[in-house]
């Protein structure tokens, strides 16, 4: 199979447009991935499929991954004046990477027998811009696991013909796979609490009356 | 997270046949079959609209079973994953730990000593021989042949558990495998134990086969039913017995040659039709090829160590990074995705189960078949649930 540079390089060709970066893979055994942009993401994945060196025609795993808000410090040497002495002082700058949902789609072929191509799609951000494009339309295998990204982290697939809830009740709110997720405190379960159950079932006992002593 | 606007509920509503005219004839039949129902092989539901007993839509429900075992395995160390992952599919313990094992080992360049390669195979392959008799047990059940059939399937893999049991300590939940090796070698009474079950097999098979391949009723209830294009088959992301029926050569055996399957003679068998026959006898010929590749493993298999020495099992921190591995389990592709930052626990520890995704076109099998017919597609399918709902 082609590199993943000349591979980025051809789709670059093919849609002038998109915008393509190739992300690092520490561990040496792992493939690095295509870091697609949303907007071309469909398109690009339409390429891998009918393209005829590639012809990646089974998406095999489709999955997401959360990264919330990061604090990056940044450490860098300044030059102060101290008490009338010139001196290097470290200066810490803080940073805050904004968080986004990313999805991660493994791409092989059966018809040549390669792969993997890694593929992934960034939202904007993890609070309201949480749109992908779906490649359902391309790939019928994605059909479930996406609407599994979508019931287990938010992301919203446009053009997913069926996107629902699938692991999780129709009714149910939240996104139990993200980082930030708190389970709700389910304590009323246990018939007998005790030690930190205990503490935290009290909050959900009805205060009770006390009974007035009559002289 | 209150921002995003939910989705709401897709509308079921059954809507009247109609005529050209445009005036109602009869009435559809919407059942919701399961979760309760002993053909749906565990907790799984099947929204089924019917004209008559034609199936006209046909929607898979299912989590009940899910208790998010990738959070779980976000949250405990890598090594405390390994149980846990027994019970995805709890009828192939086995070929999960390996999988997982295999992943790991990717992510943290471990190798695996050559006695330990061997036992993996040699447990693979016995856990692919149950896994296929007791599917091939369930699905005459399906069929209506009550009991019987499923029982003389239970009975031969019982000598297989109970191989896993002396080796293990458990029939089903065997937690054998570690990352560099296995936890416990085996001994040459194990092995020769192993021969005789192994040799026993395909008189067992050729017993099985007189009854079934031939029989008159599994080919009217199986032939042409419930057939799946090789196009859609691939599209689809369908893996294991169900693609190679379907007529596709991909045996992750042959194509990643993961382990040290590269060193075995053993051939892929692939169906023409895609209909259950096909399903069937994919799966009857993968046991005959699992028996040659079993007696070749247990003739071969060295002496020497079963871990690598400079695996870790606790205090285990692999570097930062992130690797997906996959083997070809008994029912297709099960694929492990985990991302390392370096701590004690995986950062995304992810199951690319493969009955999940092979339920994906379960309504397009069914359309058009009686609804007896679509229990006995859902049994060719092979899902277990423990694996669905995670």
């Amino acid at each position: 199979m082609e590199t993943l540079e000349q591979i980025k390089a051809r789709i670059e060709a093919a849609l002038p447009s998109a915008k393509i970066d190739i992300v690092a893979n520490e561990c040496p055994a792992g493939e690095r991935s295509l870091l697609v942009d949303a907007a071309n993401g469909f398109l690009i994945a339409k390429f891998l499929r009918d393209d005829a060196q590639l012809k990646l025609d089974y998406c095999s795993n489709v999955t997401g991954v959360d990264w919330p808000d990061k604090e990056l410090t940044e450490k860098t040497r300044v030059k102060q004046v101290v008490d009338g002495v010139e001196k290097e002082v470290e200066e810490v700058n803080k940073t805050i990477r904004p968080g986004y949902l990313e999805v991660v789609y493994h791409l092989y072929s059966m018809a040549l027998k390669h792969g993997p191509v890694v593929l992934r799609l960034r939202t904007e951000n993890r609070a309201d811009q949480t749109h992908l494009p779906s490649l359902t339309p391309l790939w019928r295998g994605a059909e479930f696991q996406e609407r599994e990204v979508y019931d287990l982290y938010g992301v919203i697939f446009d053009g997913h013909p069926d996107l629902r809830r699938i692991l999780m009740w129709d009714e149910f709110v939240g996104f139990p796979m993200r980082r930030d997720y708190i389970a709700p405190d389910d304590f009323e379960y246990e018939p007998t609490p005790h030690d930190e159950v205990l503490v935290e079932a009290k909050k959900h006992y009805p205060v009770e009356p006390k009974a007035e002593v009559k002289v | 997270m209150s921002a995003i606007a939910a989705i709401p509920p897709k509308s079921y509503e059954v809507k009247p046949k109609l005529d050209e005219s445009g005036t109602p004839i009869g009435e559809l039949l919407e059942i919701s079959m399961g979760p309760h129902h002993p053909s749906t092989h565990g907790v799984f539901r099947m929204d089924v609209v019917l004209d008559g007993e034609t199936v006209v839509k046909l929607k898979p429900v299912f989590g009940y079973l899910h208790r998010n075992h990738e959070k779980i395995g976000e949250n405990i160390s890598y090594l405390a994953s390994m149980p846990y992952t027994d019970r995805l599919d709890y009828f192939c313990s086995m070929t999960n730990n390996w999988a997982y094992a295999l992943t790991v080992e990717k992510l943290a360049g471990l190798a695996v000593p050559e006695r330990a390669e061997y036992i993996r195979v040699i447990m693979a392959e016995l856990t692919r021989l149950q896994n296929h008799t007791c599917l091939i047990g369930f699905f005459v059940q399906d069929m209506g042949a009550l009991g019987t059939p499923m029982m003389y399937a239970f009975r031969e893999r019982e000598k297989i558990l109970d191989l896993f049991e002396s080796v293990s300590g458990a029939r089903m939940m065997c937690n054998y495998m570690r990352f560099g090796g296995v936890r416990v070698d085996v001994n040459d009474e194990w092995i020769a134990q192993t021969k005789t079950v192994v040799s026993n097999y395909s008189k067992f098979l050729d017993e099985f086969g007189t009854f079934l391949t031939e029989n008159e009723i599994v080919l009217a209830r199986s032939q042409f039913v419930g057939v799946l294009p090789k196009e859609l088959a691939i599209n689809a992301s369908i893996t294991g017995p169900m693609l190679r029926a379907a007529g596709v050569n991909y045996d992750l055996r042959k194509v990643d040659k993961y382990g040290i399957y590269s060193r075995f003679n053993f051939q892929v068998p692939v169906g023409e039709h895609g209909d259950i026959y096909d399903r069937y006898m994919v799966r009857v010929l993968e046991m005959r090829e699992s028996i040659k590749i079993l007696e070749q493993a247990l003739r071969d298999i060295p002496a020497g160590p079963v871990m690598d020495p400079k695996s870790k099992l606790r205090g285990f921190r692999p570097k930062p990074g992130e690797v997906y591995g996959r083997v070809e389990g008994p029912k297709g592709e099960l694929g492990f995705y985990l991302i390392s930052d370096g701590s004690p626990n995986p950062y995304r520890y992810r199951v690319r189960p493969p009955s999940f995704v092979n339920l994906t076109i379960l309504e397009d099998m069914c359309l058009g078949h009686r609804i007896s017919d679509a229990v006995v597609i859902l049994g060719s399918v092979d899902i277990v649930l423990g694996e669905v709902d995670r």
